[in-house]
């Protein structure tokens, strides 16, 4: 497998806090990769980084060998890179429907329109499609400020999947989500974006969800990876075990 | 498509209804109408503003330039057909709100409102000095021709100027309904709600509000021509905060949702006012005030979300923004 996202000697200070020291990061193509650490591990930085949210202080991203450092979340996302929120980011006095169509009607070729609505033909196939994916349809016509917060997680998992990203990023898809919900969400998610050609990174702290749904994991400590490879031997690795999952004897 | 025909349709309706009741209706009412037109128009660019998250406390700005726009036309250059002048105030609007929205495209809330409202204040500060065009006196403008017709009297002419500011706001209105129903049109809800996520999914916030803004413009300068038309006279007060706080006034009184009600808002507000000066003549800015005030307390969406409330209400169901109307 090529890889895809590729990211060399990123840096990011918030004044004395490193948050990231040096992060250089290789992803190949179709992998699943899971990213824990403790709060402010750098994590999210990471995240916000490789989507545009932050500039680092130094180093670059690249995505299929091009340079995207820098560029604002909506060039990034255009490049083929899409993320969800670890709090759902959502249009709240907007219909389910609504928010779904904004994010399939953005990105089509044709551009968007000032007069053609966005429930067309196309749109509202997609939509379908989209729906029955996350098994949403129930909630089709409901203001997103009245759904429950397992759904709006998923409703925005599915506003980043539109449009085939070439890499999702997922910030915390089961935090705040109730312990027995956060497998059956993690499995409608995974099998909602399986069918895809897309490369996923997620940010998770439940050590079993990243076991079961991870092929690889990125473990951070303060600013910087202490490990890297597949989950069982990362899992089982001292310094990980000592700052991470707090596991060590 | 269908929903594109069914409003193109309804403003075909609407300009009928219009034209018979004009004609059935007392000269000083058919007055008052074209006037409400005119400043519907003004609101209803705020309002196209409002749907993405922004208020314009400066819409006398390009209201003023509509109508020094179609004024300067009439008087310099004998340009005395009521479509050209509307369409010179439109251009004003037009080359004013270009200019003008990159520089402030990025701005919002109070911020964005307080920057319009300053640029409302140096127009009128210029225009009060500016003697080659009336100084604080203004022009005054004679009666305008329509597509080459010349009303006989100023009953004709009043009906005449009424019939052609109806079939502005019907096209306006219906061109807005169409925009605000659009892909474009979702997006500046959704800058409204989330501009985070907004750019996330590939849109530029500051490009949807730079879009509004230029519409809004162009609808000022509309309104600002045919207020000029209808008054027969204009000066710097076109630019004055008051007047452009009177635009905002109106947007909050019809509500985002509705374009019809923003010129039922429009008529109503004439109304009051005309009426209260007559019978109340030193206190009708506070009647004004207090129906400001009972609209922002008991119908916060405005008059155009009465009729989603009405329907849904009963069911305990929230109505989504946005929704058609």
């Amino acid at each position: 497998m090529t890889a895809l996202l590729e990211t060399v000697g990123l840096q990011k200070a918030f004044g004395a806090v490193v948050a990231a020291g040096d992060i250089s990061v290789t992803v190949r193509r179709g992998q699943r990769l899971g990213l824990i650490g403790n709060n402010g591990a750098g994590k999210t930085t990471f995240v916000n980084i490789v989507t545009g949210h932050l500039k680092p202080d130094a180093g670059r991203v690249l995505l299929d060998g091009r340079d995207i450092t820098g560029l604002a979340p909506r060039q990034v996302r255009r490049n083929g890179v899409s993320r969800s929120f670890q709090i759902p980011q959502l249009f709240g006095s907007l219909t389910l429907e609504q928010n779904l169509l904004m994010a399939l009607a953005i990105l089509r070729k044709e551009g968007i329109s000032s007069w053609r609505s966005a429930r067309s033909d196309a749109h509202m196939a997609e939509l379908d499609e989209l729906l029955d994916r996350f098994r949403l349809r129930s909630y089709r016509e409901q203001t997103i400020a009245v759904l429950p917060g397992g759904v709006r997680k998923l409703i925005d998992v599915a506003m980043a999947v539109t449009h085939q990203p070439k890499l999702l990023l997922l910030d915390e898809p089961t935090s705040g989500v109730a312990v027995e919900e956060k497998f059956p969400l993690m499995d409608v998610i995974m099998q909602a974006i399986g069918g895809s050609q897309s490369t996923v990174l997620f940010v998770e702290h439940d050590m079993e969800i990243v076991g079961r749904y991870a092929d690889r994991v990125l473990a951070f400590y303060a600013g910087r990876i202490i490990a890297d490879g597949d989950p069982a031997e990362v899992l089982s690795n001292e310094e990980v075990q000592r700052y991470v999952t707090g596991t060590a004897a | 498509m269908a929903g594109m025909l069914g409003t193109l349709a309804a403003a075909l309706i609407a300009f009928a209804v219009l034209a018979l009741a004009g004609f059935a209706a007392p000269n000083w009412l058919v007055l008052v109408a074209t006037l409400a037109f005119s400043k519907g128009l003004v609101a209803l660019g705020i309002v196209a503003l409002m749907r993405g998250g922004l208020v314009s406390f400066g819409q006398g700005t390009f209201y003023c330039a509509g109508a020094y726009a179609a004024g300067l036309a009439m008087r310099s250059f004998d340009i005395g057909d009521a479509a050209l002048l509307v369409a010179l105030g439109a251009l004003a609007g037009l080359i004013l709100g270009l200019l003008i929205a990159p520089l402030l495209a990025s701005y919002r809330g109070i911020f964005f409102a307080t920057l319009t409202l300053a640029l409302s204040m140096i127009v009128y500060g210029i225009l009060n000095k500016t003697y080659s065009l009336g100084g604080s006196d203004g022009l005054n403008l004679h009666a305008p021709t329509f597509f080459g017709y010349r009303p006989a009297g100023s009953q004709q002419g009043g009906y005449a100027l009424f019939l052609f500011a109806s079939l502005v706001t019907v096209i306006a209105a219906a061109l807005c309904r169409i925009h605000f129903d659009s892909v474009r049109g979702l997006l500046s809800l959704a800058a409204r709600d989330n501009e985070i996520r907004l750019e996330y999914l590939g849109a530029s916030v500051r490009f949807v509000s730079g879009i509004n803004f230029v519409i809004a413009a162009v609808l000022a300068g509309i309104g600002g021509a045919l207020s000029a038309l209808s008054l027969g006279h204009i000066d710097p007060d076109f630019a004055f905060w008051a007047t452009s706080g009177e635009f905002v006034f109106l947007a909050i009184l019809s509500g985002y949702v509705s374009v019809t009600a923003v010129f039922v808002a429009a008529v109503l507000l004439e109304l009051v006012r005309s009426f209260s000066s007559q019978y109340f003549p030193n206190t009708w800015q506070g009647a004004l005030g207090v129906f400001l005030l009972l609209i922002i307390l008991f119908l916060p969406g405005g008059l155009g979300s009465l009729v989603p409330r009405l329907r849904l209400g009963a069911k305990g169901v929230q109505a989504p923004a946005g929704k058609r109307e």
